[in-house]
């Protein structure tokens, strides 16, 4: 039964690490019907971020994070305006290669520039352990679950009840109609590639206290899990981002548990198809009607 | 030994190189005339009464070069000591050096330009496809060669027809061997009667380490209470470590390289498995990987132990110039010794260098000899794969040192 709930709570750490990449994969999608490939290599230049202020430079931790936030919020800004929004008006399929070309060229840049071995992430604070019974619950899980958490809500006011989130709700709704009603679309897009970016630059942290290494690839397939996950909650919803990541890190991690960790991502890409088939909005994704 | 880089990419290395450059010729090559009394690279003939001319080769150029150069300045620094020394009764060693830039076309040319400069002996090749290529060759000439670092089977033994190459032998142990070795110690030394192994499914090295380990120790009697695996690109090992830990081991033996054992063993702290870790020589590098707690008394095995022969350490230094670059360099020098311990025993027979009888002799002792080297003493098994101590290393204040040798 111990092994049960560590287990469990491996899940549930993993998954909400997975659950707040989501987020941000979904919020974009949400409004611009984007996705956004270069999502997970954002959080691999947030990694290295770290491990350059806090190795090279010296400086603390609490540095080393908000420098963090800020350079894939940045990141994140600049890669949609260089290289989304001149394709603004062009078919989504072009769009989506685009997505692909930016995560290419922001992994072997980085490949280029810092090598392909792992570099490590000094920690941010020491990992404490405690125990409920004889289950292990590290600090690092709990500080990752209250964040995603927290992300989510704050997220979720952010969107429903500001102006700004009422602003991209109209853009996502019709972008024509939204800037007749004097919506400044530009701005708004910019606004949510910030926040989605800045999303990811908390995950990058909280990921790299649970995985200390960066490494030039360690986006993609983190992205793709994301990008899962985002899928199968419902794809533009803000609560099924969170419901999908976690539901995709439990499974892994029971998966591994019964002696098939060979099998653990063939699991997970088999649900996404599942999903697909029989409910192709996801858990929580709204039915939309097809504009005539 | 640092072959990971190796394993994986000379395979490709060889066959892009291959294909560019098939039957040019050889590359860069040198012939040092120790004594001065060797004519200059006169003919096909075999070797003057004068000199033994030894050859050594390797990949000095190209995307494997750390690993040729490492072998070929470790290998000369022997040879040159031995000349120093005297040489053989009195006789000099003639070393011709040529570079087969990590490709086996390459390496067929450089052996067979060297067959004609009147070699008696090789040591090389470096890398497992070419020496496979010149293991071939050799054969014909009943060539006496001893490779420093090829681990594969094939280049010693042909498991399909059951047969030894004769004349091959190799310095470095084998991948079976160290999961044997680690299994030995963990039994034995350590006193460990329950283990778990965790390794990385798909990859040779990782599987043959794990598979040998749990043989092994099954057979002196410990239990294996659980085999993990995880896959190429894995970052989350606390299901498996959570499994582990649930199974209740001694110990955990995890022949991985080192990126991927230092998240096992931070994650492994996390889970609250904190039994000792044992490991391969793909752990040669993990110091900065894993904290030092995380690091404290675990084992692992390597050819050489940095610090544990000064003697070597310092002489290539002064000769060279620089610290020897890796584990290879040790067994470049080891290898050069079981050459001259071969053809010290065809001198004393007072045959004629060159000749067939003179090959035979120096293989002869070769197979039944003990070769005293820097990477442990050493004899070969019927495989004629060297039967030696491995380096069991410890880390001390995240140090890597050496425990003892096994």
């Amino acid at each position: 039964m111990t092994v049960f709930f560590s287990q469990l709570i491996n899940g549930l750490s993993l998954g909400s690490i997975y659950a707040l990449i989501a987020l941000g994969y979904s919020m974009v999608y949400g409004i611009i019907l984007l996705l956004n490939f270069a999502h997970g290599d954002v959080i691999m230049v947030g990694a290295y971020m770290s491990w350059f202020v806090m190795n090279q430079l010296g400086l603390g931790p609490v540095t080393a994070v908000c420098a963090t936030i800020l350079t894939c919020t940045l990141l994140g800004v600049v890669i949609e305006k260089i290289a989304y929004t001149p394709l603004r008006s062009a078919p989504r399929i072009s769009l989506l290669i685009t997505a692909i070309g930016v995560s290419f060229f922001l992994e072997y840049t980085a490949e280029l520039v810092m090598g392909s071995g792992a570099k490590v992430i000094p920690s941010y604070y020491d990992n404490k352990t405690f125990y409920l019974g004889k289950v292990p619950l590290g600090l690092t899980s709990i500080i990752t679950l209250v964040v995603t958490v927290l992300s989510m809500l704050v997220l979720t006011f952010l969107v429903q009840k500001t102006k700004l989130g009422k602003a991209m709700r109209a853009v996502s709704e019709d972008m024509d109609a939204a800037r007749l009603m004097g919506i400044n679309v530009n701005s708004t897009i910019s606004f949510t590639f910030a926040v989605g970016s800045a999303l990811a630059g908390i995950g990058s942290v909280l990921y790299c206290c649970s995985y200390p290494q960066a490494t030039p690839t360690m986006g993609s397939m983190l992205g793709l899990k994301a990008f899962v996950a985002a899928v199968l909650g419902g794809i533009g919803s803000i609560p099924g981002a969170m419901v999908g990541g976690i539901v995709i890190g439990l499974c892994e991690c029971f998966v591994s548990a019964i002696g098939l960790s060979a099998w653990k991502d063939a699991v997970t890409f088999a649900i996404l198809i599942i999903v697909l088939l029989f409910k192709p909005t996801g858990f929580l994704g709204r039915k939309v009607q097809e504009k005539v | 030994m640092k072959n990971m880089i190796s394993r994986r990419n000379f395979l490709a290395a060889a066959g892009v190189v291959a294909a560019a450059g098939v039957l040019t010729a050889c590359g860069g090559s040198s012939s040092t005339a120790a004594s001065t009394a060797a004519a200059s690279g006169s003919t096909a003939a075999a070797a003057s009464g004068d000199t033994i001319k030894v050859g050594v080769m390797g990949p000095l150029s190209g995307n494997v070069s750390v690993y040729g150069q490492a072998v070929v300045n470790g290998a000369t620094l022997y040879l040159k000591q031995v000349n120093a020394n005297g040489g053989i009764n009195g006789k000099q060693i003639e070393i011709l050096t040529e570079d087969e830039q990590g490709d086996a076309t390459q390496a067929v040319n450089c052996f067979t330009k060297m067959v004609d400069e009147g070699m008696t002996a090789l040591i090389g090749d470096v890398t497992t496809t070419p020496t496979l290529a010149v293991v071939a060759e050799s054969a014909d000439y009943n060539m006496p060669m001893v490779t420093a670092s090829a681990t594969a089977e094939a280049v010693t033994y042909d498991a399909e027809t059951d047969t030894v190459n004769a004349n091959v032998f190799r310095a470095t142990f084998t991948d079976p061997f160290q999961g044997i070795k680690m299994a030995d110690y963990a039994y034995q030394k350590l006193g460990y009667t329950k283990a778990a192994v965790i390794f990385k499914k798909g990859a040779d090295y990782n599987e043959g380490l794990a598979e040998n380990f749990v043989n092994e120790f099954e057979s002196l009697g410990g239990t294996i209470v659980d085999q993990e695996s995880y896959s190429e690109g894995d970052v989350d090992f606390k299901t498996q470590l959570t499994t582990i830990l649930g199974k209740d081991p001694e110990t955990v033996f995890c022949p991985n390289y080192y990126e991927e054992v230092g998240q096992i063993l931070s994650q492994a702290e996390s889970v609250g498995l904190t039994v000792p870790f044992l490991g391969g020589d793909g752990w040669d590098g993990l110091e900065g990987y894993a904290t030092n707690d995380q690091l404290k008394d675990t084992y692992f095995c390597a050819n050489y132990a940095k610090g544990s022969n000064a003697e070597f350490e310092d002489a290539y230094k002064a000769e060279y110039g620089e610290e020897y670059p890796n584990g290879f360099s040790p067994l470049g020098y080891d290898a050069a010794k079981t050459v001259v311990y071969g053809l010290q025993a065809a001198e004393d027979a007072g045959l004629e260098a060159g000749t067939d009888d003179y090959k035979q002799a120096v293989i002869d002792a070769i197979a039944s000899g003990t070769i005293d080297g820097i990477t442990g003493t050493f004899t070969f098994d019927e495989h004629h794969d060297p039967v030696k101590q491995t380096a069991i290393l410890t880390y001390v204040d995240g140090k890597p040192v050496l425990k003892e040798m096994f």
